[in-house]
């Protein structure tokens, strides 16, 4: 069986999502990768270095320049029957164009697989996460997205050929405007080894930066919120871990000023180490500490910094 | 132009949903349903826009058993002019739903469909996407702002890196993400009035679709749980705890 990934990058860099999705898919079969995109020959160039990956195809055209799901998606139909299997990472890029692709197949899609069973069979989350379903789907071609905390990065090592396909142009309907970033600084929140996330607790836009001295202070640790404090606006939503936000397992999770609602446990639990500061001690974000501190968050933070 | 917004009974999101020891799915008898949240974000929205003018009628579209019913008369409540209960009781999945939906746009003449971008029970967050492909219209997934223009829309959408804005030609599909609005409690007067709004009554086989589901689930489990820890004293205790397990 061959696989088709297909790879989340800016035309620069490949996002580590595609890593996660490439561990996925090295149990299903052999696994080709597809760079859509525009001026995106380093990225290409960087998933052929990746093991386990057989080949590479790499289309280039300025109608992939913004992964627009109607574009995206004619050029994986046309590409489908080379492959028992096509995967994307289950994220915003993933979640976009995936089910775009299944329903020109006329195939259902396996949205947020946690682990293959069997090559028909799959591990999924319903009810944000609170139960899980394994799924059996009978048809020929499987679309599945993946999710990304569930498998490891597939390593570096690979070399693979680079093909490249030619463009099935712009569907013309529809168009990029513009992507406003937050201009986030320090680690990715999707990837990086800790996470400090601040909840309502933290009061205001201002003291978010009590967590990023914080954060400065332990290795490639970004900075993560929970749903309350994005709504709040102390903070912008691309910081957001939870289920409508980003899902994260870090090694390292700190929970700061934090309740715990289902939707933000649903995004972070799955981390290593789970820390809580929180000053109500019933705080339901305790239930899945590993180590828990019931205490004035900004007692604690500007203590962190100094023992850090 | 006509909006559809498909709406979906589900598992009220206040509920602790528990699995059943049959392991077979989980409870939804006794417990209590509602309209989905997305859902409930693009009825008010669909709403919005007809009171700004901009849409001359609003559809709201449940598919599922008969007391699917209570999520439209919600929707009515809220604004919606009319409803259509397309009845089944075979288990629904986003394809199968897509089809029906795909066939009642083209009947109705629709020219925005803006629905919930997943729905909290089977969290599949594919139905917006697939009616899309299968009308061969633009998408716009995850939508936190709609700019209507003409034959246009401006729909700034939340994706992992921000916000991202694309314009999209009408007629579209849209989904809505939390942040496009808040949706209105509807008064009781018009809860009231949405009971004796007109409903049509349908089923899979008026719009000639075959819903059997391509999706079997063979098993429902409770997911692992996190072991107990512990609650240190203070912070030089956490920061001890935590470099002894070697993450700091």
């Amino acid at each position: 069986m061959t696989v088709l990934v297909i790879a989340e990058h800016d035309n620069k860099n490949l996002k580590a999502s595609t890593l996660n999705t490439i561990t996925a898919g090295t149990k299903l079969g052999s696994v080709e990768v597809l760079v859509a995109g525009s001026g995106c020959s380093s990225v290409a160039e960087e998933v052929s270095k990746i093991n386990g990956v057989s080949k590479v195809l790499k289309a280039d055209d300025a109608s992939y320049e913004n992964a627009l799901a109607e574009n995206l998606a004619i050029l994986i139909k046309d590409l489908s029957g080379n492959y028992s299997h096509i995967l994307a990472p289950s994220n915003t890029f993933g979640k976009n164009f995936m089910p775009r692709v299944a329903a020109l197949l006329d195939v259902c899609q396996i949205t947020d697989v946690l682990e293959v069973v069997s090559e028909d069979t799959f591990k999924r989350p319903i009810y944000a996460g609170n139960a899980i379903a394994t799924v059996q789907t009978s048809d020929s071609i499987k679309i599945l997205t993946v999710r990304t905390t569930a498998f490891e990065k597939a390593s570096q090592g690979g070399n693979a050929s680079i093909e490249e396909i030619s463009s099935k142009g712009d569907s013309g309907l529809s168009s990029f405007v513009k992507l406003e970033g937050s201009g986030s600084k320090g680690p990715d929140l999707s990837s990086s080894r800790a996470v400090i996330s601040g909840g309502r607790g933290m009061a205001s836009k201002d003291n978010f930066v009590l967590l990023e001295k914080v954060a400065a202070k332990i290795n490639d640790c970004a900075i993560g919120a929970s749903r309350a404090a994005v709504d709040a606006g102390y903070i912008s939503n691309d910081y957001q871990v939870g289920q409508t936000g980003k899902i994260v397992a870090p090694e390292l999770y700190i929970a700061v000023g934090i309740s715990g609602a289902i939707q933000h446990l649903a995004g972070m639990k799955d981390s290593k180490i789970i820390v809580a500061i929180n000053k109500d001690e019933n705080a339901p974000i305790f239930e899945v500490a590993d180590y828990g501190l019931v205490a004035d968050l900004f007692d604690v933070l500007p203590q962190m910094e100094q023992l850090l | 132009m006509k909006i559809l917004v498909p709406v979906k009974r589900v598992v009220d999101y206040n509920v602790k949903v528990r699995v059943k020891s049959d392991n077979s799915a989980v409870e939804t008898a006794n417990v209590k349903m509602s309209m989905n949240p997305f859902d409930e974000i693009a009825a008010e929205e669909a709403i919005r826009l007809k009171e700004a003018g901009k849409a001359d009628e609003v559809i709201a579209v449940s598919i599922g058993n008969a007391k699917c019913e209570d999520v439209i008369r919600t929707a009515i409540a809220m604004g919606a002019d009319r409803g259509i209960l397309v009845k089944t009781d075979v288990e629904t999945q986003p394809l199968g739903v897509a089809k029906i939906l795909k066939a009642i746009v083209e009947q109705e003449g629709i020219g925005l469909v803006i629905m919930g971008k997943q729905a909290i029970d089977d969290d599949y967050n594919q139905t917006g996407q697939m009616l899309a492909a299968l009308l061969n219209r633009p998408q716009a997934t995850f939508a936190s702002k709609i700019t209507i223009n003409g034959d246009s829309a401006e729909v700034s959408r939340e994706v992992d890196a921000g916000s991202e804005t694309i314009k999209v030609n009408l007629p579209a599909v849209i989904t809505a993400d939390l942040r496009l609005n808040e949706p209105r409690y509807p008064a009781l007067p018009n809860i009231m009035k949405a009971r004796s709004k007109p409903m049509d009554t349908k089923t899979p086989e008026d719009y000639g679709v075959d819903i059997t589901p391509r999706i079997k689930t063979l098993k429902v489990e409770e997911p692992s749980k996190r072991k107990a820890g512990i609650k240190v004293e203070s912070t030089e205790e956490l920061v001890e705890k935590l470099k002894a397990a070697g993450v700091i």
